[in-house]
């Protein structure tokens, strides 16, 4: 289970990996950027100025070219795109019947749901105009900012692409939506809790660990996240499989597992 | 997202409501998410490929019609048409980029699949693509390397004669792990031979589990890697 102890407020590698108890292998560790990880800035502009400095615990070593499992954010975007959205066109269109479904006709002044992609087409260019989502409204994401931070072991349910859609939403339909900066900041500051709550349930996995339970996590941060927990639970996996075997007696701690661990030879990677 | 398939879900009966609502655009992009998640080559979704294949040709034919002819309304009829044209730009992302990552995948492992069941998880193209890729992998390691070894170590496939097994071939990774979700709730489901591990699977729960025990529920399509 997923469970916050600490607060962390740094978003440095250093202190990420400390934290999350793998201090040790620091030495077969790089320290760059990986360039093959999204970086959240391109998906909010408006947090461009925060880089979450996590995203470069990729160079940990461990498995084997994950390459092929990576999506990228734009690829995220791209599945995001196809969540049904309301609009209200202005125009008479007739019914389009496309490869991805039927959608139409479409009426001016008469509501109707379509996939996301289409909408922000329709509105760019002066079509139609998208209607809000309900969970977008500022008295929802208050109460959702206020239950996850009191909630320190638990996400709340929010759609499962809000990141996208929201920003989809903020690029193309800004005046659309009601109350926009607020509505902005809330979104942002509930996916700061949220992160932090992933970072702090990292400090818990240990060679015990055999999976991790993440409840009404959303996509974005699933992806942000997934190359790191990867090669960390690949890397227990490896290491700590054969103490959980021999070891049957000792209740599953972390502590004592690192004195033990000390005391072996590890072979070197 | 899409329900599982009908041809492989047991429960094909009660969810043939909801089949009739999934698009082939959801089959294929569940199909593309699960490929790309997965560490080994998976089933080719061939009537599927097919189907989207034909749709594609069809909308094509549609639109080059329409830019052919020449229509009252040009204002609408632009948007139209570019939409339709996104629309399709859509599906063939989706098409190039699911045969893409299992030209990837084939590429890594091609001697494994060879060499394994999992060649009947191939397309009829993508089997003759592996036997092309290892015969020009093959010639080309014999003349640039393995020609020039001693007597014993010539082998593409063992590390010398005296190895028992094909070691120098690379294998994927099972035991990798993936993010997964599933449909329906399948209850506690133990993952390990050792009989310790056992977890509950609810459904719509994001987990993150070993690739290897859960390798049949994926087939099966009662999970969906995420």
């Amino acid at each position: 289970m997923m469970s916050g102890l600490t607060y962390d407020d740094s978003f440095s590698d250093q202190n990420i990996l400390r934290a999350s108890g793998l201090g040790e292998l620091q030495p077969c560790l790089g320290h760059n950027n990986s360039a093959e990880l999204p970086q959240m800035s391109s998906v909010n502009p408006t947090s461009s100025a925060r880089r979450l400095k996590p995203l470069s615990l990729a160079s940990m070593a461990g498995q084997s070219d994950p390459q092929l499992s990576l999506l990228s954010a734009p690829e995220v975007e791209f599945l995001a795109e196809d969540e049904m959205v309301e609009i209200v066109p202005n125009i008479k269109m007739e019914s389009l019947n496309m490869i991805c479904g039927d959608f139409g006709p479409f009426f001016p002044q008469i509501a109707c749901k379509v996939p996301l992609w289409l909408a922000a087409a329709l509105k760019k260019r002066g079509k139609c105009t998208i209607r809000t989502p309900e969970w977008m409204s500022v008295d929802k994401l208050t109460q959702v900012l206020e239950t996850e931070r009191e909630t320190p072991r638990e996400f709340q349910p929010l759609p499962f692409h809000y990141i996208e859609i929201s920003k989809l939403l903020f690029d193309h339909a800004h005046d659309d939506v009601q109350d926009t900066y607020m509505v902005r900041s809330l979104i942002e500051d509930i996916r700061d809790v949220r992160f932090h709550k992933v970072e702090s349930g990292l400090e818990n996995i240990s060679g015990r660990t055999h999976a991790v339970k993440l409840k009404n996590l959303s996509a974005m941060e699933v992806n942000i996240v997934r190359p790191f927990m990867m090669r960390t639970l690949q890397a227990f996996y490896k290491h700590d499989n054969p103490q959980i075997i021999q070891q049957h007696n000792i209740s599953g701690r972390k502590q004592p597992q690192v004195l033990t661990r000390s005391t072996r030879n590890l072979r070197p990677r | 997202m899409a329900s599982g398939s009908g041809t492989w879900s047991a429960e094909a009966e009660v969810d043939e409501s909801l089949l009739a609502a999934t698009t082939d655009v959801d089959l294929l992009k569940r199909a593309w998410r699960n490929e790309k998640a997965a560490p080994e080559i998976l089933q080719f979704e061939a009537s599927l490929v097919l189907r989207i294949r034909e749709q594609i040709k069809l909308i094509c034919l549609v639109l080059q019609e329409e830019t052919v002819e020449e229509f009252v309304d040009n204002g609408v009829d632009d948007l139209i048409v570019s939409l339709y044209q996104m629309d399709l730009d859509r599906s063939l992302f989706l098409l190039r980029s699911y045969l893409r990552i299992r030209l990837q995948k084939i590429e890594k492992y091609m001697i494994h699949i060879s060499k394994t069941d999992l060649w009947n998880k191939l397309s009829e193209q993508e089997q003759k693509f592996t036997k092309r890729c290892i015969d020009i992998m093959e010639k080309h390691l014999n003349e640039s390397v393995l020609e020039r070894l001693p007597y014993g170590y010539q082998s593409i496939l063992k590390q010398s004669i005296s190895s028992d097994e094909d070691d120098m071939v690379p294998q994927p990774q099972l035991d990798t792990f993936v993010f997964c979700k599933t449909k329906d709730a399948v209850g506690a489901f133990q993952l390990d031979d050792v009989g310790d591990e056992i977890i509950d699977l609810v459904a719509d729960d994001l987990n993150v589990v070993r690739y290897k025990s859960i390798k049949g529920l994926v087939e099966a399509g009662q999970i969906d890697l995420v």
